[in-house]
């Protein structure tokens, strides 16, 4: 029996009989519907975050803090005051309001610079300007987004800040468009605003900056990025009128490594930096955990779809059982007239990974289908506020790699209706009555 | 002196062991010539179908030896065995043996789709075979929709689509009334004089077995060779 002769019988023979053969393959869709929207919404939400954090353009960075008082927690009793410590302060540049935490000093930005594998550190300020003003059309709040310097911004418009950049430079958030009276993201590009900002002595002050780039919205903070020139000049500003000689304090810096450091490199800065008293992280660190619980709860959603396939599996067996049953005159009679038992197997196997094939590719089928409605009605209502989210998204791959995966574990499942078929003796099959 | 198609040399057959072990053949020996038409007789449970089975290579006999054209069939291969039973066998069951809900045609060029014969010579050899047997006209009609002689002509069509030497026919008339039976008869008489195809056929019809050149009696399990065409005329005892 020719290869393709094999195929077309036992997709034939799969059709005898309908309803059984339907609903093995109702048990097989449930499992691979399941595996395909919980792989669906692995791929969404990871490269949602992929897209937010763009992990690959901050690498090359560790956020810095000092290590919380080690004598605090250890002893019961508050630390013996050391005046050569840190400062520390309990408002602004990060903190939680009123509480108190180990502050940055130039002092310690000199040894984070000093440890080996750091190329360079800048201390994290944070500028609190009043308002952002364009062309005279009426003043707005202006949140910034510290961490922006950091990340690659998912831009709808524009180019990506430039820290190196002698010009003072913002990325505006999609949600100040229509406030400022910009009509598309486009337009705004190259655009001089004014920011607001009030001096140390409490003189408004407006400093102007250049947007190059509109932003979408993103779950890391809705605020405007500022480069850091403009950081620097608004910060300047603010520090305008401050006291001779009173000490600067940073609640964290961030340094720079070199982008090609391996892993190992990597835990020895951070382990070097430890011994200093300095906690670091790098970007991957932070989002790490976060990714961790999703793949956390993506895992166990697949469990649940694996139980199902092995539930189908049994259905296959059953069903080919079954069929073998009723088929063993026919096998009898085609093994008289000379086919051989691998060809018998052959062709129950066959039929196997077809129906696993059929349930698989209809329970994909129907997920993406089903998936794709859900995400964008999603997209529309309860993510509205994170634009770009598609909480299930289809990649071809993944969705070959289940189909696959079901066809396999169908071939597997009759292989034990196969071999008792292709085992039959052909003068007990044709005496069976 | 023609060496015989098939040749069996004292075989013998037993099935279950101990207790059970039940004797099906007892030592049988049978010269089949290429052309000749033979008849098997014997009661049912005589061991006559078990030799039938061993002459077609569907069983291997527990003593004795089966040649076929002079070769022991236990040095065949499995996938001689298998090439035989494809192209030089072809058999005919009472129960006919037909895929209900297959159409005549595919049923027919069954054993062509076993030998790997391409769709397009499947369909133009099938469709020969059945206007030899004139079931042309219902070569796509399912088997299941079939009268009980238009059922076994193409059992009979599917037999003939390889061009075998040798046709077995285990109680061809079994489940047809008489007149059917006798057209399914002349059928396979016909086949055996006009093509020259060997024809061995296991029956208990006297009448059927009176048509053949030749009638071999089994009674529990070896060959009753006290038996004579006469002694069929006036058989002991009742006689289905």
């Amino acid at each position: 029996m020719k290869f393709v002769d094999i195929i077309t019988s036992a997709i034939a023979n799969s059709f005898r009989s309908k309803l059984r053969t339907g609903l093995t393959v109702i048990a097989i869709f449930i499992g691979a519907f399941t595996l395909t929207i919980t792989s669906g919404i692995g791929t969404g939400v990871t490269s949602y975050i992929n897209s937010q954090v763009s992990a690959i353009g901050a690498a090359d960075v560790l956020t810095v803090s000092k290590t919380d008082d080690a004598a605090a927690t250890e002893s019961d009793g508050p630390a013996a005051y050391d005046p050569e410590k840190a400062t520390t302060i309990s408002l602004g540049n990060g903190s939680r309001p009123g509480s108190t935490i180990q502050a940055l000093t130039d002092a310690d930005l000199d040894t984070i610079k000093a440890t080996s594998g750091i190329l360079g550190v800048d201390p994290a300020v944070q500028v609190t300007p009043d308002f952002i003003e364009y062309d005279g059309s009426g003043k707005f709040e202006l949140t910034v987004n510290a961490p922006a310097t950091l990340t690659t911004a998912d831009l709808a418009a524009g180019a990506q800040l430039d820290n190196e950049s002698a010009t003072d430079q913002l990325l505006l958030p999609t949600t100040y468009l229509d406030a400022l009276g910009f009509s598309t993201p486009e337009s705004a590009i190259g655009q001089t605003v004014s920011i607001g900002i009030t001096d140390f002595a409490g003189t408004p002050q407006q400093v102007p900056a250049t947007i190059v780039g509109v932003q979408n919205e993103t779950i890391l903070g809705a605020g405007a990025g500022l480069n850091q020139p403009l950081t620097d000049r608004l910060h300047d500003v603010e520090l305008a009128g401050t006291p001779a000689g009173a000490p600067q304090s940073y609640a964290s810096a961030t340094a720079r490594f070199d982008l090609d450091a391996s892993d190992e490199e990597i835990v020895a800065i951070k382990a070097d930096l430890a011994d200093q008293g300095y906690a670091s992280q790098t970007v991957a660190d932070q989002i790490g955990s976060f990714e961790t619980v999703i793949n956390v709860i993506i895992g166990v959603l697949n469990a649940f779809a694996v139980i199902a396939l092995i539930a189908a599996g049994f259905g296959i067996i059953n069903t080919l059982l079954m069929s073998v049953q009723e088929r063993t005159r026919e096998i009898g009679l085609m093994k008289a007239m000379g086919m051989n038992g691998g060809r018998v197997y052959a062709l129950f196997s066959t039929e196997a990974v077809f129906i696993g094939f059929l349930g698989s590719a209809l329970g994909a089928l129907v997920a993406v289908g089903v998936g794709s409605v859900i995400s964008n009605i999603l997209a529309t209502t309860v993510f509205e506020n994170l634009p770009g989210l598609q909480v299930v998204q289809f990649a071809p791959s993944s969705i070959a790699i289940i189909i696959g995966v079901v066809m396999l574990i169908a071939f597997l499942a009759g292989t034990l209706p196969a071999r008792a078929a292709a085992r039959q003796n052909p003068i007990d099959a044709l005496r069976y009555e | 002196m023609t060496v015989p198609v098939l040749s069996a040399q004292n075989i013998g057959k037993s099935y279950g062991s101990g207790a059970n072990r039940f004797d099906a053949l007892k030592g049988v020996s049978v010269d089949i010539r290429a052309g000749e038409s033979v008849a098997i007789v014997g009661k049912s449970g005589s061991g006559k179908s078990t030799l039938m089975h061993l002459l077609a290579l569907l069983d291997d006999p527990d003593s004795g030896a089966l040649l076929v054209e002079g070769t022991d069939a236990k040095k065949l291969k499995g996938k001689e065995v298998n090439r035989l039973r494809n192209q030089d066998f072809g058999f005919v069951f009472q129960q006919f043996f037909l895929t209900a809900n297959a159409s005549v045609l595919e049923n027919v060029v069954l054993p062509l789709k076993i030998a790997g014969v391409s769709p397009k010579a499947r369909r133009a050899r099938g469709m020969k075979a059945l206007e030899q047997l004139e079931l042309a006209d219902k070569a796509k009609n399912k088997a299941m929709n079939l009268s009980g002689g238009q059922k076994q002509r193409a059992v009979i069509a599917r037999a003939l689509v390889n061009n075998p030497k040798v046709i077995f026919a285990d109680e061809p008339t079994g489940n047809l009334d008489t007149a059917t039976g006798a057209v399914v008869e002349d059928i396979l008489f016909s086949l055996n004089k006009d093509k020259g195809i060997t024809l061995i056929i296991v029956t208990h019809d006297i009448d059927l077995a009176a048509r053949c050149d030749r009638q071999i009696f089994i009674r529990d399990g070896i060959e009753d060779v006290t038996r004579s065409p006469e002694a069929i005329s006036k058989p002991e005892g009742a006689r289905a």
